[in-house]
Order: C-alpha cells, then structure tokens, then sequence
C-alpha cells in the first residue's frame, strides 16, 4: 500500500489485470449499457496457434533444391475431377472465397472476378445471389447454395462454373448469416425477395435436408439439373474436421471446402468468431486423414481457408494435404480495405485503419464493404481488381520460392516432412515434429 | 402423349431428355411410369409440357421447375417443388417435409396432407394445401400464399417475413411473431382464385388470415426472447 499524498520510492505502480484486461473492461461497460452483444465483421482476432508456428526445413545435402526462375515450379490444380464431366481448371491454388453481393458492394465484387480472372483463378459468389457483374468478370465462378436460398435460381445454377452447398463458415460453425437493415437497399431486397431496411437473417440449417442421407440427395439433384457438368463444392467449419470430411464424401462431394475459425465473416456476433470452431492448422490434417482413409486423397480435392496471408501461408497449406486454398479477408485488403490512407475516416468511424471490422454498418470508406452507392462508387473495379492480381501474383511466386527450396517441381508436391512445428501445439495439430527433435505429440514418444 | 418406363429408363435419361425439349415443343404430354419412388425426378424443366407422373415419387421432384406442369398421382417425397421459379405442381397424394421449400414462383397444388415445414423459406410461390400441414409449416415465410384447408401444425408461420397464410381449419400454435390477421375483401379476393386455380370448392370466408407482426424486423433487446 502507499500513500498517495506521499509517494515513497516503494509505490505500487498502477497493475492492469491479466484477466479483467482493458478490452474485457471495456466490453463489460458496454454490455452494461447497451444490453446487446457486440456484432462485428472478420475473423478471430485473438491469437490462436496458426501457420506462424510452423517453419519449412529447405534443402541440404539430404534433399536436393530445385533452380529458382529457371526450373519449373507449376501451380496449377483441378477441382471436380470425381464426377463433374466439366472439371474445373485453375492456374494458381489460391481462389476467392465466397463473399455476398449484400455484404460487399457491386463494384466490389466486380473486382474481385477481375483480379482472379486475370491470375486464373475463381470466384465464389455469397449469401444473396448472383450478380450480372460477378458472372461478367468472373471467367470461373462458383455458385453457393446456402441454407438461405436467396436468388437461388436454375438459370444461375446452370451459368455456374461449380456449385458450393454452403454447411458452414469458420467463423461461425452451426450459425447462420445476417444483415442489417442498413444495407437491405432496395436492389439487395429485391435480390433476397425481403422488405427494404429489415434486419435480414439467414437460416442455420438447409430448408429440404437435414443429414448427411438428405444431403446425398440434395446433391444428386443439383447435378441432375446441371446436367452432372459441374464440380460441387460442400464447404465446412472447421469443427469435427474428420467426420464432416467423410460425410461430405460419402455425400457424394467432388470438393471439400474447410474454414477455420480465422475465417473471415460479413457480420456476427463477436463472441461466435472468437470462441466457436477449430483454428485452421488443428482442422487440415484431420480432413485429410478422412480423405486418405476412405483412399479419397487428391480425388476428392480439399480447399482449406481461414487467416491466409502470404505465399508461406499457401504453401504450408497444400504441404499439409489441401489442394488449394481460398483467401476472403487478404483478397478485401488488396482491393483496399483498412487502407491507412483513409485514416481520418476510419477515427471519424471510431475505429483506425487496421482494426476496421463494422462491415456490418455499410458505412465502409473504402467502398467495399457497403450498399451505400456513394461510397461503393469510391472503389474502382478495374484498379482494385489489378491490385489483387498483384497481390495473387505474390502469394503464388512465394509459395513457389518455398516450394524450390524444398526440391519440389509442383506446389502440390509439398508434404508434411517439409514442415517442422515451433511450439509443441502447433507440433500436435499439425502433426509434423517439433523442431529439432522427431516428435509429433500425439503421434509419438519424445 | 409420350410414355416413359423409369423401369427400362435410367433417371438420367429421363430428365435429360424432359430437360432438353425447347420452349415451342409440340412434344407437350408425357406420362412416367413405374416411378418407384424415384429421387429428383423430373427436375430443372424449363418447357412448357406437361408430366404426368404415374405412382409415387421420391425426394425433390419437380425441383426448381420453370414453367412445366409436373403432376403427382401418388404420394411424394420430401421437398416437391423445393425452389419453383413457376409453372405448376400438382400433388394427387401427400407430400413429405418442405413441400415448396423456397419457391420463388408457380402454384403447388396438394390435394393430402403435406408433412412438416411445408412452404419453409417460401419467397413467391403460392401452395394450395386440400388437407393439412404440419410442424413448422412457413417458417421464414418471405412471400406468396399458403392455404391450408384442413389444419396447420404447432409453430404456423414462425419468424415469418411478408407471406400470407390462409387456414381454414384450426391452427396447433403461432410461432414468433405471427398473428392472425383481418380478412380484408382484397385478400378474400386473392384467395378465392387461388381456390379457383387449384380446382378446390371452397368458401374463401370460411379461412382466417395469418401474417407477419413485423415486431422481429430490425432488432430489438426487448425481443431477444424471441430470436
Ligand atoms: C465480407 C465477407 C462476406 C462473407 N460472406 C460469405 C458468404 O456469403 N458465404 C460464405 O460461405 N462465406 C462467406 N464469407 C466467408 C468466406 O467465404 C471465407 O470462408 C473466409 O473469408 C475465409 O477466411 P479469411 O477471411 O481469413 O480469408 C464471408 C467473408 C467475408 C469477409
């Protein structure tokens, strides 16, 4: 204790708690006096055990590297080769995730299919439909079916490239989409079939199955109506990774898509991103033991998702077993969200460039994550769409530099004994050795 | 009329060439035969034809039907009609769970009874129901018309967005924030041919409307209970 008109020199310096820290303070204030639970856009934002903790060991004497630029790394992948007559052919492993037009506004989404046309890859479409301008710039676009069914119709279906039964998001496993009225205009309303301005609340469960039996069926009769041409894609959280991968199979899956927890949402509620669902690293291995098991692997092509960042991220991905990986959160900031040029914007909004996540308020400055025609019109397609051919650019050459050290002429050709885990979690979920020694906890004896 | 023998017919046959007539075809009449429960059967049709489907039929029928008329003269599966965009559906038996599941357009006749969550999620189509429905019958509800001539299962109508319902018998339980409503002339009006196009003989001032409170509209803490 000290006494405060006379600080001795062995004063207590003010000690914040460990546990009542000054965001839980803060939330607490604020649950006191609004009586509502926070609502918020991305993904986790506290630190769960991620590709981070994972390094890859290279080439030595043991192994033998491959001529960075001058030997071919290829990074091409097809997806849907089980039982879609028209599989679906992509030049990099790194694909757009499903977005909704709704959550992002049309400009946005335009310039998402530019960018990933331009690099060869997909596009997936949302919870809301499909847009004119997505399917325009989009050379490859996925089609999401999700318990919603907004603008779900049979002559979209059959202009998709792939078809995507939404399950789940990581960021909220068993929960369903919302949108607040702020962004039901009336094209998003129309769209959706709703009243302009209402909250609108997507269902957690499909209307017309309910297990994996029903779903077999359900999928059946997607491919019945297009004509068995097109790859379907079912698209998990990742929680029980096993089982909803060897259901997803035995669903009759040509793709299986799994997204962590770091995934990336349009709206949800805070406590629901950090505290519901796997953190990507522990949910890949799983999966495609399931895939491997049921001697699936590589047959039926996996998509991971959740917190991808950089080439190292992609390349641990697909060294882990995945086929290719879908990026939401990254593909939004290379077109220009939280830019910190627009930082005076983001203060006025109560927040700084970097932690901006009320996408759900539709009052985004960069013009992505709005209906406000304002504001979207803030955001060019063309250049936005050029900054994320970059940016996909980037991510493809530097998981091939990784994947030359390690001697590989094929980014698929990655594999866990790349892979050495820095912490004794990441080592167990991701089921590669501690560095330095040759335990895999779970696996083996130290 | 054209005849087709799911028997000696693979499904895949059968709906290809159902899928693949042109809109100004005078192939207009089709009749299936030994369905045997069949699943997603005659799905996707975009032609102006008529189906008639001779026993019982499995899951998805009709799915996603745009302007054909596929008749049922059995009982059907789960989810007849799921997403009709329009055209006509019409059930001579009963009808499993989520009959109409999401349909956007089109009338789904039904001349039994329907299961569960008849009409979950429907946005546009409208459902004539000759008997009753079950549990949960237009949850989500956002558009078109549900009459039900007999009697509605518990939870009629829960978090119902701008459906109409129409019951003539009684109703188990409303679900959150549905309300009956007043019968205004209008909708006496709207019913009365809804009746007329499904071929039912029915007084339409024997129903009671149902609809939307809108109190689950945009949120609120006092509602929480009710989310
Ligand atoms: C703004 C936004 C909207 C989203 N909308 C959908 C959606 O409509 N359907 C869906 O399946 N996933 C949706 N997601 C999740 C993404 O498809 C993807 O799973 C996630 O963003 C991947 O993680 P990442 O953001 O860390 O890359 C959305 C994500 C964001 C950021």
């Amino acid at each position: 204790m000290s006494d405060r008109a006379n600080p001795t020199p062995f004063y207590t310096p003010p000690r914040p708690s460990a546990t009542f820290d000054a965001h839980s303070i803060a939330e607490i204030q604020r649950a006191a006096a609004t009586g509502i639970y926070d609502i918020r856009g991305g993904g986790a934002k506290r630190k769960v055990p991620h590709f981070d903790d994972l390094l890859f060991l290279g080439a030595s004497i043991s192994r033998y590297p491959l001529e960075g630029y001058r030997e071919k790394c290829a990074t091409n992948v097809t997806l849907g080769t089980r039982y879609a007559k028209k599989p679906i052919e992509l030049k990099i492993p790194v694909t757009i995730a499903g977005m909704s037009f709704g959550a992002l506004s049309g400009n946005a989404k335009e310039a998402l299919g530019r960018g990933a046309t331009q690099m060869g890859t997909s596009t997936t479409t949302g919870d809301g439909g499909m847009t004119p301008e997505e399917r325009l710039s989009s050379k490859t676009l996925v089609y999401q079916l999700l318990p919603s069914r907004y603008g779900m119709n049979p002559d979209d279906l059959r202009k998709a490239d792939a078809i995507e039964v939404v399950i789940g998001q990581g960021a909220k496993p068993g929960g369903g989409g919302m949108l607040l009225g702020q962004k039901i205009t009336e094209r998003v309303a129309k769209m959706r079939n709703l009243p302009v301005g209402i909250d609108q609340r997507s269902a957690c469960r499909h209307p017309d199955w309910t297990g994996p039996d029903d779903l077999t069926i359900k999928i059946h009769e997607l491919r019945e109506i297009t004509n068995w041409e097109k790859p379907i894609y079912i698209k998990v959280g990742a929680t029980r990774p096993y089982f909803d991968t060897a259901l997803a199979v035995k669903s009759g899956a040509d793709v299986v898509v799994l997204d962590g927890m770091q995934g990336g949402t349009a709206a949800t509620q805070d406590v629901f991103i950090e505290h519901v669902g796997l953190p990507i690293l522990a949910a890949i291995r799983p999966a495609v033991q399931a895939l491997q098991d049921l001697d699936m692997h590589r047959k039926v092509q996996l998509i991971v998702s959740g917190g991808i960042r950089n080439g190292a991220d992609v390349a641990k991905c697909l060294a882990l077993g995945a086929d290719a990986v879908a990026i939401g959160t990254a593909a939004l900031i290379a077109l220009g969200d939280n830019d910190p040029k627009l930082e005076a914007e983001y203060q006025k909004l109560g927040s700084t460039a970097g932690c901006y996540d009320d996408w759900h308020e539709g009052r985004d400055p960069a013009g992505i994550t709005t209906q406000d025609p304002q504001l979207a019109a803030r955001l060019d397609p063309v250049k936005a769409g050029h900054r994320l051919a970059n940016y996909l650019a980037v991510l493809t050459m530097e998981a091939q530099i990784i994947a030359r050290a390690c001697g590989k002429s094929h980014l698929h050709n990655l594999e866990p004994d790349d892979l050495v885990a820095l912490t004794v979690e990441s080592a167990a979920m991701a089921r590669v050795p501690l560095a330095g020694t040759s335990w895999i906890p779970g696996q083996s004896n130290y | 009329m054209n005849t087709i023998d799911l028997e000696k017919t693979t499904l895949r046959e059968v709906n290809q060439r159902l899928q693949g007539l042109p809109a100004e075809t005078n192939e207009r009449l089709w009749k299936l035969t030994n369905p045997h429960g069949e699943h997603a059967c005659a799905v996707g049709l975009t032609a102006p034809i008529e189906v008639h489907i001779d026993g019982h039929i499995g899951y998805y029928c009709a799915g996603m039907n745009q302007k054909a008329k596929v008749v049922i003269h059995g009982q059907c599966g789960v989810g007849v009609a799921e997403n009709m965009m329009s055209g006509e559906v019409v059930v001579k038996g009963t009808a499993s769970a989520a009959a109409g599941a999401t349909g956007q357009g089109g009338l789904l006749v039904i001349e039994g009874d329907a299961g569960t969550r008849c009409g979950i999620s429907m946005k546009g189509i409208d459902i004539v129901v000759k008997g009753s429905v079950g549990a949960m019958s237009a949850f989500m509800a956002q558009s078109g018309s549900l009459v039900v001539c007999g009697d509605a299962g518990a939870n009629l109508g829960d978090s119902i967005y701008e459906a109409k319902l129409y019951v003539r018998g009684t109703v188990e339980s409303l679900g959150a924030d549905c309300i009956e409503k007043k019968m205004t002339p209008h909708h006496l009006e709207k019913l009365g041919r809804l009746l007329k196009s499904a071929g039912i003989d029915a007084d339409p001032k024997s129903f009671r409307r149902y609809g939307s409170k809108r109190s689950l509209y945009n949120f609120h803490v006092d509602n929480v209970d009710a989310y």
